[in-house]
């Protein structure tokens, strides 16, 4: 039972701070913000203390403790950390700072926490409410911007339909297997005896919701437009924390519960990783606005990713599982770096913002070319390893055309990194407002991107700790 | 057999209604067959021995949130004619993708699949099975079921509340401690020349 503590304490926490907050002034809402990253903070130091490296099963096997929960949570908690810390001043700035965004923002984390421990469709359909019903709440909680409506909206509709696709499929693979649980589903699939064509019908149902989820290609096109829409530190919250979740929602639907189907997810996935990788980064050439660019940047690593997964390896499923913790700590810099350079009235959002960065703070302009370059995938930053160990799997798996494949979308890709790089270093800037940033958020980012680069240069500790979680 | 015309009865009417729901013009008549639709699925429901889902049917959906529905329809003048501008433009198209998938899901299904054998279970309450299966088997997923309700009115309650409105009243002790210097001003004006 201690194994579920951490999500109790969560559970409780967000009630607790729901009442605080509703007896606090407008003066005292730091209380709120304290209180929320006290939480996760000790949330995460329970997780840490009771976990299990072999999997151990909970509440009639609807929760499951293993390690890739450990890591993927213990990622999460991170990450979320980080988003309150970055957004606190651009939330202040914007009359957003509210009790609201901190149960939200917690609400989605019990979320992900339920999705990435689920070993049942039922937890795991839903934790990714949970999370998505957070989601859709902060997106609109801008409410007099029409474009956070509009984004809101977007995200809401589809997502309803997502998850209405992803549960007829869950329906018809539990009318098929007799169970929602995913080990006996693996077993009934494993005898063989079931049809073939209704288990592929089904598995196609659920990979559609599940790639309209992730914002795979052709199931992406919220996904930009909820990207720009949303205020930065709602995109923050979204680019990076949620995308481990999705992570663990492929692994435990794909191979946990229908790995006797690999031969079929695989073909599956090939299409939406090369449309995914293509789409993504040819489009993201054309935007002007960065945080479209990012937009249509993270549909291209949500391509990459499922390359690692559709080799089927155990190997394969270490390298994507890099990949994402790579990618999540990028984001989290690059969507932070956005917020950072945003004041009361105005967005950092254009790519013209960026120009001549470099003679308005040397610094900062330094710390976006370590997370330019680390997405670009130049080495030796931990993007390029995170591409190189997908890369590696994906050849030694048979798919020497698909890899190469990759890496020419890799270096299409890198143009438009690039292209903010030359930006900041070699144009003039036309607005020369001094930056003002906290000193704990600048900490907070100089942290984050020398992280990124340190890892990048000993990529050995987090190849270590990936290698650990698939046996 | 009399079972089975009770059963396609009830499915004839469930369906009619259904049909209602989406082309009736006036919208209390659409709200209106919703709970016939309701009513005619928990006969049906009754008919498969689930009579705790037919109870709970009526109960909540026909008895509190259809009647919440019909309030807020007779209150907000809806103007449907607004509502309904683009559903003649897009309902052939519509219907021919519906139609399509229609189509291919049975082409793939068919109805052999999934014809239950299991005898319905008799002499056991269904609201004790369900409630042990509920409280029992499946707490947990129960109390995340409950907690994306909390969410979902944090949200809705962050989505429409506004805060109150600054009203100007009068602080006796204020007005008591003013002073000279807070109200008079004292101007220094040039006298005027007499020409």
């Amino acid at each position: 039972m201690h194994l579920l503590l951490p999500e109790i304490f969560m559970l409780g926490m967000i009630c607790i701070i729901l009442v605080v907050d509703a007896f606090l002034s407008e003066k005292l809402r730091d209380v709120t913000y304290h209180l929320a990253q006290g939480t996760v903070a000790i949330t995460a130091v329970l997780t840490f203390f009771n976990s299990s490296e072999t999997p151990v099963y909970l509440m009639n096997h609807l929760f499951v403790s293993d390690a890739l929960s450990l890591v993927l949570k213990l990622a999460v908690f991170i990450l979320i950390s980080g988003v309150f810390l970055y957004s606190k001043d651009y939330l202040k700035d914007r009359n957003l700072y509210k009790g609201e965004f901190f149960i939200m923002v917690l609400t989605a984390m019990l979320g992900m926490q339920v999705m990435i421990s689920a070993h049942h469709l039922l937890t795991l359909y839903l934790g990714l409410e949970l999370l998505a019903l957070s989601l859709y709440g902060l997106v609109a909680m801008h409410r007099d911007s029409s474009q956070a409506a509009e984004a809101a909206m977007k995200y809401f509709v589809l997502g309803a339909l997502a998850s209405g696709m992803l549960l007829y499929g869950m329906s018809m693979l539990y009318g098929l297997t007799g169970s929602l649980q995913l080990d006996q589903i693996a077993q009934v699939i494993a005898k063989g005896e079931l049809n073939k064509n209704l288990l592929t019908f089904s598995l196609a149902f659920i990979l559609a919701g599940l790639a309209f989820k992730l914002g795979a290609v052709p199931f992406h096109v919220w996904l930009p437009d909820v990207y720009q829409g949303a205020p930065s530190s709602m995109t923050l919250l979204m680019g990076t924390a949620p995308k481990l979740a999705g992570f663990a929602l492929l692994m435990r639907l794909l191979t946990e519960g229908l790995g006797g189907l690999h031969a079929d997810w695989q073909i599956i996935l090939i299409v939406l990783a090369i449309l995914s990788m293509g789409l993504g980064n040819i489009v993201a050439i054309s935007q002007t606005n960065i945080k479209r660019m990012l937009a249509y940047s993270t549909i291209s690593h949500m391509g990459f990713l499922m390359l690692g997964i559709l080799t089927g390896t155990i190997q394969g499923y270490n390298a994507s599982l890099f990949y994402v913790l790579a990618y999540s700590f990028m984001s989290l810099g690059a969507f932070g770096m956005i917020i950072l350079l945003s004041r009361a009235g105005f967005e950092a959002e254009q790519l013209e913002d960026f120009k001549g960065l470099n003679e308005r703070s040397p610094w900062l302009a330094f710390l976006m070319l370590i997370f330019m370059l680390s997405m670009a995938g130049v080495p030796p930053m931990l993007g390029f390893w995170a591409k190189w160990s997908v890369l590696t799997q994906i050849v030694s798996a048979g798919f020497f055309w698909l890899a190469v494949l990759a890496v020419l979308f890799s270096v299409i890709g890198a143009y438009y990194y690039l292209r903010i790089v030359k930006l900041m270093y070699f144009d003039k800037s036309q607005d020369n407002t001094a930056i003002e940033t906290s000193s704990e958020m600048r900490a907070a980012i100089s942290v984050n991107a020398l992280s990124i680069l340190a890892l990048g240069l000993s990529p050995q500790i987090l190849v270590q700790l990936c290698s650990h979680v698939f046996k | 057999m009399i079972l089975k015309v009770i059963f396609y009865l009830f499915s004839a009417i469930l369906v009619f209604a259904a049909v209602r729901v989406i082309t009736a013009k006036n919208p209390v008549h659409a709200a209106l067959n919703l709970v016939l639709a309701f009513f005619s699925s928990a006969v049906i429901w009754m008919l498969l021995h689930a009579e705790f889902l037919a109870i709970t049917l009526i109960l909540v959906y026909v008895g509190a949130v259809m009647i919440l529905f019909l309030f807020v329809v007779m209150m907000l003048d809806i103007n449907m004619a607004v509502l309904r501008e683009g559903f003649n433009r897009y309902l052939p198209f519509g219907v021919l993708i519906g139609a399509l998938i229609l189509l291919e899901m049975v082409l793939v299904v068919g109805s052999k699949f999934f014809k239950t054998t299991a005898p319905v279970a008799e002499n056991i309450s269904n609201t004790l099975m369900l409630g042990r299966a509920l409280y029992n088997d499946y707490i947990y997923a129960f109390e995340i079921a409950a907690v994306i309700l909390l969410v979902a009115m944090v949200a809705a309650i962050s989505l429409t509340i506004r805060p109150p409105r600054q009203t100007k009243y009068q602080h006796p002790s204020e007005q008591v401690k003013v002073k000279r210097e807070d109200r008079v001003r004292l101007l220094k004006l040039p006298a005027e020349k007499s020409e």
